[in-house]
């Protein structure tokens, strides 16, 4: 099957091509140099080109999503699509059902998201929830940072076994990366506590959270893998956070970058950094540090992170910080969920209102503003909402709208939300615009390199899966900051989008579900002989202390229907 | 002889994952680590008939008829039927209750599994005040008190108890010395009799002892000299003992979601788990029956948004339990034709629902011979789950586990069947536009 897309603008800023008009050809699936003269041809005239997007932190698929779709009616109640055609029905604002997912990132042009908490055992339940998400490209990112035979081997000192360990769960639970969230501080939580900070250890473990993050970072590197450690830190949403949150960020400094695939340069990727940059004491004397968070990733090249952008929507929170999903029902009096899985990690969910009247979320709007436009090189920063617990995804062409234009920004803070957007951080004071270029990066190539997918994902050069998106809005005629309701719309329902070179999307619908998607999981050997020994006291402790039988533990093929494995170090 | 090891046992929701089965000449003559149900499970010693044909009533007898004439009828009843009704779900694998949900979508059906009649309170208690739950292992590892509250798992879930109170764990390495167990049951059972602390409370008062304990918690005085027939002391003294737990659960069964205040008790006993927490940790664990009962519930709720009483006549999900379950639209005669697979109405509805069953066309989809297949058109046999064919299962606090085949029947799964029943469904109504 062939298709040529003709007399589009494109954005494709991993080939440096910034606004140019040109074609893009499509074969079996893939973009190539030509086509022949039998290819359909889309015309894109007057319109946006730019790669399928990349969601690098979401939570689309698993025990905690379904949690938060199964506690709350409500959710679902105010947002329900029928049965139509090739779509099937479903439900859910802040957490849509499963096919619901897969067409409503379709329909904004994103063909890849990944799901960023999987607790191992619970890895099966997150797969068969990607065999009915439709369309996108994904992953899921086991957890590891409260994990036993993590702590264990750190403890002891022992790298080796825990790289073996490490390589051996992420083949198990077929994920992608080594996700880390609030380190020692999730099983702290297993006996009502917390941790505070990087250097308060896990009880009877008695490792912190800075030994976990250097650890696993290590780890990481000796493994090869696509992708950095990922990394969501200590003290969540307190104010005065933000100074964990930078000395988290210099832990792994001076490790050296060793991916097998891909070309990242960076050795940590901080997650929702937006709700980790509070100064002050408390809610009444907080203040936004954005601006030093922003600085530190200005000044260091071995970190990415991502925002996690307050939308002031009412939405619904889920984290493996289980402690801090606890602290949030106690503050909001909100229903609480949990679930806290043995030897391995934790999860809470809670409802939030971010009221765009209320004080704390108009200052949190601000603050994850202020990351985007403090950080000089849009290469270091990813969109995202921490879907849904900023808001969720969908909201992602208002937060492009808002990065482009000042006015927007300017009415939202005059207008629409409480003061302390402005008393609290400088957002008011900051008329950066991103161009659509940025755009492009932020949610295109950033992620698709920081992921270490950019050969296939993120770029639209000869040899990329044709995954691309078409926007009717018109950059020669319009301007994105003047017009920024156009470019909100447009952004929201892509005219065409392509997905591995079939039309899945047209004006706005979903036309087509195309072939399913792939699920990304690392393969890694790290050393075939050691793998087998740690495997040998891993099965040792299962017997007594899990409460499923080893053989019974890994993620058998069946669940993955379209396997795509990307190779780490193989000895 | 053969061994077959860490089968899952397709029977009650503790879903244990180490059984071994003993196989010869493709059947499974013995078990090993199973429960006494469990393992007549497995060997066939419930004595109930087993059917191998699909039948159809033809002139009032179950009569043998090929598999396409079968699903041709079943499919039609579907799609004929103005508001039809697809209920039970909770004894097949994941893969089928996901082609049940397409089903119910294109034959604009309510679907609803059995949680409608065991464990609906607690999913609307869930709905309304949260869900604070753990994994076994934990239970096993951490809990230092255990509470059982209007359960007796010693019968309906045999190996509970020895898996989670009686094992060692990491930090409880003597097991049963290391936790108190409070069992809280009008009864005296089997299971009550291994307790520290047995509340046998008056029946239909348990939301009484729940608001007073939460009170007590709360720093509040009872004023009388005993709440639901337990004395003051003692409910001090079991206040006590809760708020102390480094790690305390609280497993809770059909004896609180089925007394009086229903949804009420379920709603007040998660509140007073999410109080305890300000002092202990403390977390629960409904005791689910069937073995994939909450499979079902995960299954739905991912694909529709909603666990159960999912309406799909106008093409959208739409959720309201007391309007669209099973026993509201069976009793309220409104529907007018009846998907039965994986459970056994017939033995447990009310008999009000139980007549209008008798005057609509009912499919069966079920291995053995119940009384529901006696009153069924259309029976169409499957392969048992966890016996004769795979697939996912979630066990009851929500730990997937993928069943295994142990020997060959030659029948086909219930997703094989389900999904010639979407085709044809698919066929009908295409032809009807
Ligand atoms: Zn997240």
């Amino acid at each position: 099957m062939e298709h040529i897309i003709k007399n589009g603008i494109v954005y494709d800023p991993l080939n440096e091509v910034n606004g140019e008009q040109m074609d893009i050809c499509i074969k079996d699936g893939k973009i190539v140099d030509s086509v022949s003269e039998d290819a359909n041809v889309t015309d894109a005239s007057g319109q946006i080109i730019m790669p399928g997007g990349v969601d690098p932190h979401t939570h689309i698929a698993g025990a905690k999503v379904n949690v938060g779709r199964m506690i709350r009616p409500e959710d679902s109640k105010k947002d329900a699509e029928s049965l139509a055609g090739i779509k099937r029905a479903g439900s859910g604002f802040s957490v849509p059902s499963t096919f619901m997912t897969g067409y409503r990132y379709a329909k904004m042009g994103y063909t890849t998201a990944m799901e960023a908490a999987m607790p191992p055992l619970l890895a099966r339940h997150t797969h068969e929830e990607f065999v009915d998400t439709p369309i996108i490209d994904h992953a899921a990112y086991p957890l590891f940072g409260n994990n036993w035979f993590v702590m264990d081997y750190l403890k002891e000192g022992d790298l080796d076994k825990c790289a073996a360990y490490v390589s051996w769960l992420l083949k198990s639970t077929k994920g992608y990366t080594i996700k880390i969230v609030n380190p020692a501080g999730t099983e702290a939580w297993a006996w009502g506590g917390n941790v505070h900070g990087i250097n308060d250890p896990a009880p009877y473990f008695d490792v912190t959270g800075a030994d976990i993050i250097k650890g696993l970072a290590e780890v990481n590197e000796m493994l090869g893998l696509p992708h950095p450690i990922h990394l969501h830190c200590n003290d969540l949403g307190h104010p005065g956070n933000y100074e964990t949150t930078l000395a988290s960020f210099d832990i792994p400094k001076g490790i050296k970058v060793n991916p097998k695939h891909g070309s990242r340069e960076a050795v940590l990727y901080a997650t929702h950094v937006q709700f980790h940059s509070y100064g002050g004491t408390n809610w009444r004397d907080f203040v936004s540090e954005a601006p030093k968070i922003a600085d530190y990733v200005n000044k260091n090249d071995h970190i990415v992170i991502d925002v996690g952008q307050v939308t002031l929507d009412e939405t619904t929170t889920m984290t493996a910080d289980g402690p801090m999903e606890y602290d949030l029902h106690t503050l909001n009096g909100l229903k609480w969920a949990n679930c806290d899985v043995e030897l391995e990690t934790g999860s809470g969910v809670v409802p939030f209102l971010y009221s765009p009247r209320a004080p704390v979320p108009s200052a949190q709007w601000g603050v994850g503003l202020e990351l985007f436009l403090l950080v000089n090189d849009p290469g270091k920063i990813c969109l995202t909402t921490d879907s849904p617990n900023a808001g969720p995804f969908t909201r992602y062409p208002r937060v492009m709208a808002w990065l482009m234009s000042n006015r927007y920004r300017t009415d939202m803070i005059e207008n629409k939300i409480h003061k302390w957007a402005q008393r609290k951080t400088s957002i008011a004071t900051l008329d950066r615009e991103y161009s659509l270029y940025e755009i492009a990066q932020i949610s295109r190539s950033t992620p698709a390199k920081v992921l270490g997918l950019s050969d296939t994902k993120g770029h639209l050069g000869v040899g990329a899966d044709a995954d691309i998106s078409i926007f009717n809005f018109n950059p020669e005629t319009q301007d994105p900051s003047a017009d920024y309701m156009a470019v909100e719309e447009a952004l929201s329902n892509a005219s065409y989008v392509f997905k591995d070179g079939e039309i899945v999307v047209k004006d706005g619908a979903v036309v087509n579900i195309g072939i399913h998607g792939r699920t990304y999981w690392v393969n890694s050997l790290y050393d075939a002989e050691l793998e087998k020994q740690v495997e040998a006291e891993v099965e040792k402790v299962f017997k007594q202390y899990y409460s499923v039988n080893f053989a019974n533990y890994p993620v058998q093929d069946e669940y993955l229907p379209r396997s795509n494995p990307v190779n780490g170090v193989m000895e | 002889m053969e061994l077959v090891k860490n089968v899952v046992c397709p029977f009650c929701g503790t879903l244990c994952d180490d059984i071994i089965c003993k196989v010869e000449d493709n059947e499974i003559v013995g078990t090993k680590n199973a429960c006494r149900i469990g393992h007549s499970k497995f060997v066939h010693a419930e004595g109930a008939e087993r059917y191998r044909k699909p039948l159809m009533r033809k002139s009032g007898e179950l009569v043998e008829v090929s598999m396409d004439e079968a699903i041709d009828k079943a499919a039609t009843i579907l799609a004929e039927s103005k508001r039809p009704l697809m209920y039970g779900w909770s004894c097949t694998e994941c893969d089928a209750q996901a082609v049940g949900v397409e089903l119910a979508e294109e034959a604009r059906a309510v679907i609803d599994n059995t949680a409608s009649v065991c464990h609906g309170p607690s999913v609307l208690a869930l709905q309304d005040v949260g869900y604070p739950i753990c994994t076994f292992g934990e239970v096993k590892n951490r809990a230092d008190v255990v509470v059982y509250w209007g359960c007796n798992p010693m019968h309906a879930h045999p190996r509970h108890l020895s898996r989670n109170v009686f094992g060692r764990g990491f930090f409880r390495d003597r097991g049963r010395p290391d936790r108190t167990l409070i069992v809280v049951d009008p009864r005296k059972s089997d299971s009550s009799k291994l307790a520290d602390i047995h509340l046998q409370l008056d029946f239909n008062k348990d939301y009484e002892l729940l608001d007073a304990m939460r009170a007590v918690l709360l720093g509040h005085e009872i004023l009388y000299d005993e709440v639901a027939g337990i004395p003051r002391e003692k409910i001090y003294e079991v206040v006590d003992a809760l708020k102390n737990a480094q790690f305390g659960i609280l497993f809770f069964g059909m004896g609180i979601t089925h007394s009086r205040g229903k949804h009420r008790n379920i709603d007040t006993a998660i509140m007073l788990v999410e109080d305890l927490n300000d002092s202990a940790k403390f977390t629960l664990i409904p005791m689910r029956g069937h073995y994939n009962v909450t499979g079902f519930n995960q299954v739905c709720t991912w694909e529709s948004g909603y666990p159960y009483c999912v309406d799909f006549s106008t093409g959208t999900p739409r959720y309201n339990p007391g309007e669209t379950g099973s026993n509201d639209l069976l009793q309220n005669k409104e529907t007018d034709g009846m998907m039965v697979i994986a459970s056994d109405p017939g033995a447990h509805f009310p008999q009000k629902a139980l007549e209008r069953m008798a005057e609509i066309p009912v499919i069966a989809i079920e291995p053995h011979r119940t009384p529901t297949t006696e009153m069924a058109d259309v029976v169409i046999p499957p392969a048992i789950v966890g016996m004769e064919t795979d697939g996912t299962a979630y066990r009851m606090e929500g730990v997937p586990i993928r069943m295994r085949k142990v020997v060959d029947s030659g029948l086909l799964p219930d997703r094989e069947i389900l999904k010639r029943i979407l085709k044809k469904v698919k066929e009908i109504k295409a032809a009807s536009k």
